[in-house]
């Protein structure tokens, strides 16, 4: 097994690779982000019944993909921590909450903003919206709770228990909010995940976008693991050093 | 485990154990509603089951901070989970004396301040019951929450973020129980989902909790 | 050049602002990290060089 996968978990190894990957990955979202979006925004025609707001779509639908997605990466990243204790592991999923938190940010701030003109009110307590509102409080307990422990290793423990916990009861909570909200309101007046509604005009810069984000969230993690171990090997050589003098 | 159990509620009993103050909590939270959204009685009664399930929550909340802190920083902590009790036993035990000194009294306490905010008379029964199978699920999610702060200098806030999320499945059936019952509706699937989320904390929430109590002792 | 948003025009231009900013600011706030980080590193690095020469 020479070229096993976990021969990334060795952090020297891991920032040798992230160095040649980060150049290409950059310029490759940068192509991605422009395209869909300057494709979404000029080259897409109005929808019959949603005029040129349908243009929001290719911010909003997006980012919520990917706040969704990086929990997910962040449950994935805790369980290898806790099961074979990479520190690359425990890194990534730090490194993925902030940008996680951000994109659920913009999803709910587009979604508010969208939802004006089209429902006719900012916020519906949908079980849509309501559940990406817990996503966000759980969120937020999970970097606070990175901030308040000094301990890395500790951190990364506790911060891993908490999101394979935390996303049982996000779960939960999405299945709770289905029942709570029912019949209360109309069902989402417009669904963007289903694909097959969506005409190949819109389709192609959205899946453009898309990418674009998968990709952002992928460099992104990948520098902020290099800051991390660089971080990490500076505060160990302080500490022998302190020894050396 | 017996002993535990006993020490503990003995503590909570003891003058600044803080029995009373959850309990204080949830009549000062009670009273204030009514000046906040008015004292209009059918308002009241319609809001009553959801202002109850909150207050019990919050009062909940309120004690949860010294669930584990007091005995980790005098080191009692370090010779419980040193006893031949698994420390998942011990989260059990801490989980159930918080219960039957915080999430009892507030079942009980319901009563009074339900007929203070007119919640109608078929209600009370759907409230208490409700309140019954729920606060163990609070107790145990707590529990856990103060677990993992147990380390944290001044966490009762960061606690406080933590474990409030964690409460809003228990907090949707539970209160659905009671809002049905007090308007007539039948109140059976939330009931048993309500006593699914509490079977399931018991059943689980140790492990992780335990999980989190060894990460801390370390 | 500029297409017509018609009666969406603030609508639609607030969010891809919001975005925009958004992800600016994050890539920003990573960016300037992960060089702080590499600089206070290669800082320790050259100082753990010097004090084991001086030995």
């Amino acid at each position: 097994m020479a070229a096993s996968i976990w021969q990334w978990a060795n952090p020297v190894k891991f920032i040798r690779l992230s160095d040649r990957l980060i150049p290409p990955l950059s310029i490759l979202t940068a192509i991605c982000l422009c395209t869909g979006l300057i494709w979404g925004f000029f080259l897409t025609p109005d929808d019959a019944r949603q005029g040129a707001s349908v243009k929001i779509l290719f911010v909003h639908v997006p980012s919520a993909l990917m706040a969704i997605n990086a929990w997910l990466m962040m449950l994935f990243t805790s369980l290898i921590w806790i099961i074979r204790r990479h520190h690359v592991s425990a890194f990534a999923a730090k490194a993925a909450a902030p940008i996680g938190v951000t994109m659920t940010v913009i999803a709910l701030v587009t979604g508010a903003i969208w939802g004006k003109p089209i429902w006719g009110t900012y916020w519906v307590w949908d079980p849509r919206l309501t559940s990406f509102l817990i996503l966000f409080l759980f969120y937020l307990g999970y970097l606070a709770l990175w901030a308040a422990i000094e301990d890395d290793d500790t951190a990364a423990d506790l911060t891993s228990i908490l999101c394979l916990v935390g996303s049982v009861f996000a779960l939960l909570s999405r299945y709770a909010v289905l029942f709570w909200s029912q019949g209360l309101h109309q069902p989402a007046t417009f669904s963007a995940d289903k694909e097959t509604n969506i005409s190949n005009v819109f389709w192609y810069p959205a899946v453009l976008c898309m990418a674009g984000f998968v990709l952002l969230f992928v460099t992104l993690v990948l520098v902020g693991c290099q800051t991390e171990i660089r971080a990490r090997r500076g505060r160990a050589l302080l500490m022998r050093e302190g020894r050396l003098t | 485990m017996i002993a535990l159990l006993v020490r503990d509620i003995q503590l909570a009993l003891r003058a600044g154990g803080g029995l009373g103050l959850g309990l204080a909590f949830f009549l000062i939270l009670t009273t204030l509603v009514p000046f906040g959204v008015g004292a209009d009685r059918q308002l009241l009664g319609a809001i009553a089951p959801g202002i109850l399930w909150l207050g019990a929550l919050l009062s909940c909340l309120l004690s949860l901070d010294r669930l584990f802190a007091l005995d980790f920083e005098d080191g009692s902590l370090d010779l419980i989970a040193t006893s031949p009790i698994p420390l998942e036993g011990v989260v059990l035990v801490k989980a159930l004396s918080h219960w039957l000194t915080t999430g009892l009294p507030l079942v009980l306490g319901s009563a009074p301040l339900g007929l203070m905010l007119h919640l109608p008379a078929h209600g009370f029964g759907w409230m208490i019951l409700s309140l019954l199978i729920g606060t163990p699920a609070l107790s145990m999610i707590g529990c856990f929450g103060a677990a993992l702060c147990v380390g944290v200098k001044r966490g009762g806030l960061l606690l406080s973020l933590l474990v409030l999320p964690l409460y809003i499945p228990t907090l949707i059936f539970g209160a659905d129980v009671a809002r049905r019952g007090a308007t007539g509706m039948s109140v059976e699937t939330p009931l048993l989902l309500l006593g699914g989320i509490s079977l399931a904390a018991i059943a689980l929430i140790p492990l992780a909790a335990a999980a989190c109590l060894r990460v801390n002792l370390r | 050049m500029m297409p017509d948003l018609g009666k969406y025009t603030f609508e639609v231009l607030a969010c891809y602002g919001i975005t925009l900013v958004s992800i600016f600011v994050l890539t920003g706030i990573t960016v300037l990290r992960a060089r702080r980080a590499k600089q206070v590193l290669s800082d320790i690095e050259t100082r753990v060089k010097e004090v084991r020469h001086a030995d």
